[in-house]
């Protein structure tokens, strides 16, 4: 809901485009695809895939990510899907998945 | 927060009533985006687009009423779950502002940028998204026609034919009858398919009748999570299931229906009281018709947006593409979906495409609590697409678990097949 509001808001805007604020959304969108399948289309979890909407701490959320990706944290499928994203990536991840500070 | 300072601070200013679609049409980055096909690509753009471009005025042509899934159709094969389980409808897509048209397409006008439906009704657009699936290659194999697949089933393409079918002749083998698995050449829908197939079958007939065998002959020597496969099926099947690649001639040319039996390469002939056929592919026919498959059967695509090499203003998605290393599969379709319906967005709005990362997981089921999976993260590349170094892979085999980590990841990994399932059914038609 929240993607869908601010694209939603710089289609409305008309002339004036925020072009990052406009690129920043839409790769969040695309990024939280990936997770959605089997997150949940709002990050709920299910069938003992963890909840991952507001349950970590923007912090919390890419350590988590970095400790997959390095095999420090036990799982069976994270770190394989975690070392396919960038820093950035993971960022605009954590951020939009964080809990609200 | 996800909201940049001065995208909230436009938000807050705005009215956020989404108007009527007159309204919309004269903003930037509105549009007309019509999709062929209501499966993993086809719902996925759908859903998404309402999530997150409402500007974009979606239509959504499928001619099935219902959609039963590719993946747990062998679940209900085996007799873990019934055929309406992997079913859903399409009304709750419809109450998103989905404007869905159940309808046979008849023709693509792409440059009048037109569909015109079996009813005679043009239906206009901006820009297409084609999302058909495969159509099977008859006469491939040769003796292998329609006809011949009321007797030698694929289950392999639902609209086409219900795995039902197979499912009732499995039921009805008798003990000690042979079940034979024809198995195609790359490329194909869904690399580990066939060998959870195989799994599933074994579970039951081990289940239900276990003097019974199976006969899979395939025309590859290699196959996806191949090791892992092939561990489970020595610990849980012991006895049953027989794998043969081409190079130990199990690559099928011919079959004969009438007398239920295939012949291989140098001339082996195998009767079997039930054959799967899983025959080699294409795009479906209205790709194929609209122009956007080449001399191989499938669609070429532009790598950063998946529009259509061939035609312009037609993105195709899934598994009618040539997208390797991408697999087939329902999961890569729903990526592909999300980045076309993005482009798609960002070109009405005169912008630049985003930049791409394809993520795909498969899942499958070797037995009961038994599952594993394989992972790949992929961006353009040089020539097309390539994984993303030192991400992806396959399950950690037996001899990397401890025996009490193994069977907790296994179990972890059928649990979560079920939980990817359920979320991505929701997605698309929740």
């Amino acid at each position: 809901m929240k993607i869908r509001i601010a694209l939603c808001a710089l289609f409305l805007s008309g002339g004036v485009v925020n072009a990052p604020a406009f690129a920043q959304a839409t790769d969040t969108a695309l990024l939280i695809g990936g997770c959605q399948g089997c997150h949940g289309v709002s990050g709920q979890g299910g069938h003992g895939i963890p909840s991952i909407k507001a349950t970590h701490s923007r912090d919390e959320f890419a350590a988590l990510m970095r400790a997959f990706s390095a095999n420090e944290r036990p799982g069976t499928i994270m770190g394989r899907i975690s070392r396919g994203y960038t820093p950035e990536q993971i960022a605009l991840l954590a951020a939009h998945y964080a809990r609200p500070q | 927060m996800a909201l940049s300072r001065r995208a909230f601070l436009a938000a807050a200013t705005l009215p956020i009533t989404l108007a009527a679609p007159r309204i919309a049409s004269a903003q930037a980055g509105a549009g007309r985006v019509v999709i062929i096909g209501g499966g993993f690509g086809g719902a996925s753009a759908a859903r998404f687009a309402r999530d997150n471009f409402p500007a974009l005025d979606i239509t959504l042509i499928e001619r099935g009423r219902t959609f039963t899934t590719c993946p747990y159709g062998n679940l209900v094969l085996a007799g873990r779950r019934e055929i309406n389980s992997i079913t859903f409808g399409y009304e709750k897509l419809a109450a998103r502002g989905v404007r869905v048209v159940h309808q046979s397409v008849v023709a693509v006008d792409a440059g009048a940028k037109q569909v015109r439906l079996a009813d005679g009704a043009q239906v206009p657009y901006d820009r297409l998204i084609m999302s058909p699936g495969i159509d099977l290659r008859w006469g491939a194999i040769e003796g292998y026609d329609e006809a011949a697949s009321e007797r030698m089933p694929h289950g392999w393409v639902p609209s086409l034919q219900p795995i039902s079918l197979l499912r009732r002749q499995l039921e009805a083998m008798p003990d000690g009858g042979r079940f034979v698995m024809v198995i195609p050449d790359n490329p194909f829908r869904c690399p580990p398919g066939p060998y959870e197939r195989i799994s599933m079958v074994a579970e039951f007939l081990k289940r239900a009748k276990p003097r019974s065998k199976l006969i899979a002959l395939d025309a590859k020597n290699g196959f996806s999570k191949q090791p892992l496969f092939q561990d489970a099926w020595a610990e849980l099947y012991p006895g049953i299931i027989e794998w043969r690649g081409a190079s130990n001639d199990g690559r099928v040319t011919r079959v004969n229906s009438a007398a239920m039996e295939v012949e291989t390469e140098f001339g082996e002939k195998l009767k079997g009281d039930v054959v799967n056929v899983i025959s080699p592919q294409m795009a479906a026919k209205i790709a194929r018709d609209a122009g956007l498959a080449n001399q191989s059967g499938w669609c070429p695509i532009k790598p950063a947006t998946l529009e259509s090499t061939q035609v312009e203003g037609i993105h195709v998605l899934g598994d009618a593409t040539i997208a390797a290393p991408m697999p087939k599969s329902g999961f890569v379709a729903s990526a592909h979906a999300k980045h076309a319906v993005a482009c798609i967005a960002a070109s009405l709005a005169g912008r630049a495409p985003p930049a791409a990362t394809f993520f795909n997981t498969c899942y499958s089921h070797v037995g009961a609590d038994y599952g594993i999976s394989i992972v790949g993260v992929f961006r353009p590349g040089p020539n097309g697409f390539a994984e993303v170094e030192g991400s992806g892979g396959v399950s950690p085999r037996n001899a990397a678990l401890t025996a009490e980590r193994r069977k907790e990841h296994r179990q972890q990994e059928a649990l979560y097949a079920d939980g990817w399932y359920d979320s991505i059914t929701d997605e698309m038609f929740g």
